[in-house]
């Protein structure tokens, strides 16, 4: 699947299904700091993600 | 996973209320947060006119379509501060998003009205950018919301924020702060009330209002903030929080509840401290001179930065990545 990055931009490729809980563990991303979008949608925790899927995970925490 | 209320197929988890929402009832739990932070706190009646202050972030652009959707009487006001791109694109999102609703937005610059902008004025002070942005916004939103005769202003600041302030100020033991971070402050001496509706959501949950509300806001993080204290604070209390689901709310809404009523006092006390600014007229906390002006913190800060050549925010992320990178290689 592709993996839209942000703070900085950046775009990773992940191969295999994976679940979002398991994806955001994967990356060292906390899950209380990020949501996953996939075609403008949020998917929750236990969504399950294919290879075709092309997602956003997007941070939360601003600084200001 | 199931939404709690109506059990169709869940778009969020939320630990810390140890339940799943679809979009409809993620909406409708944020919706009674906030009419319960305003009810619980008396921020304000509907009959008052509210001046939001908007970034084009997230939190700012959540609590704007909330209190609108709510029925609220609203104008925003956003502030160029002049950082770059950066600041470009956040007045077009604050820009697009008043034009579909059709809101009033009010806009002030700080190079075109006021002659400096952020990352001169961080340069000309030594102040940090961060410092030198939260006293210009304040300013202007006081003033605007004075000329305007607004009921309130009204801000984004969420519970991660609130919290994160309240760990930095617990840090420090720093009283007099602490005595001041409340969710409403208000109007005194020619400071506007000040209210925080979103103190009971969290930031996860005002960008997942947005995103199931269709509204784009600027993701990219400010660069003038890249690590600053409040990120490093925040970060920590998530590390809590996904041990602990609902600690971050525990402690905040517990510090309101149990520790603020008795600081009231010398919140009280801090209210008589106040002189009128020579330059400006504004209220201001400033010491007053022998011949008894005081000068506020804003136009002595504006005096500086006006007098200095104009700093691209380019350079300043430079310095900022070259103390970043010096202070990862002695760790």
């Amino acid at each position: 699947m592709r993996v839209l990055l942000r703070n900085p931009r950046r775009e990773i490729t992940i191969d295999g299904r994976r679940r979002v809980h398991a994806l955001l563990t994967e990356l060292g991303l906390s899950r209380e700091a990020h949501l996953v979008i996939r075609n403008g949608e949020l998917v929750p925790g236990d969504g399950e993600l294919s290879d075709d899927d092309e997602i956003e995970i997007r941070p939360v925490i601003s600084g200001g | 996973m199931k939404c709690r209320t109506c059990r169709k197929p869940a778009i969020i988890d939320l630990p810390r209320h140890n339940a799943n929402f679809c979009a409809e009832h993620l909406q409708q739990l944020c919706r009674r947060q906030v009419e319960k932070a305003i009810h619980d706190h008396r921020m304000f009646v509907p009959s008052d006119h509210l001046l939001v202050a908007v970034s084009g972030g997230k939190d700012s652009l959540a609590v704007w379509d909330i209190l609108h959707e709510l029925g609220y009487r609203t104008t925003g006001l956003y502030i160029a501060l002049g950082i770059g791109e950066y600041s470009h694109e956040s007045q077009t999102f604050a820009q697009d998003f008043a034009t579909r609703r059709g809101l009033p937005l009010v806009i002030e610059s700080l190079r075109d009205d006021h002659g400096f902008d952020v990352p001169t004025a961080a340069r000309a002070t030594g102040r940090v950018p961060c410092s030198a942005c939260g006293m210009s916004k304040r300013h202007i939103f006081d003033r605007v919301a004075r000329d305007g005769g607004y009921g309130a202003v009204v801000t984004g600041h969420n519970l991660d924020d609130e919290a994160a302030v309240l760990f930095g100020n617990a840090l420090r033991w720093d009283v007099e702060y602490l005595a001041r971070q409340l969710p409403v402050l208000p109007a005194r001496g020619g400071f506007p009330r000040k209210a925080k509706p979103l103190v009971r959501l969290t930031e996860r949950e005002t960008a997942a209002w947005c995103i199931v509300r269709g509204i784009d806001y600027i993701v990219d993080e400010c660069p003038m903030a890249a690590g600053n204290k409040h990120l490093a604070y925040k970060g920590a209390l998530n590390l809590i929080e996904e041990e602990s689901p609902g600690a971050k709310a525990s402690y905040y809404l517990g510090f309101l509840e149990r520790m603020a009523p008795l600081l009231s006092g010398l919140s009280a006390q801090q209210a008589d401290e106040l002189h009128t600014c020579s330059r400006c007229g504004s209220p201001t906390g400033a010491e007053s001179a022998d011949d008894g002006s005081a000068v506020c913190a804003f136009c002595r800060l504006s005096e500086k930065a006006r007098g200095h050549e104009p700093v691209p925010v380019e350079m300043l992320m430079r310095r900022s990545a070259r103390r970043a990178a010096a202070k990862e290689n002695r760790t």
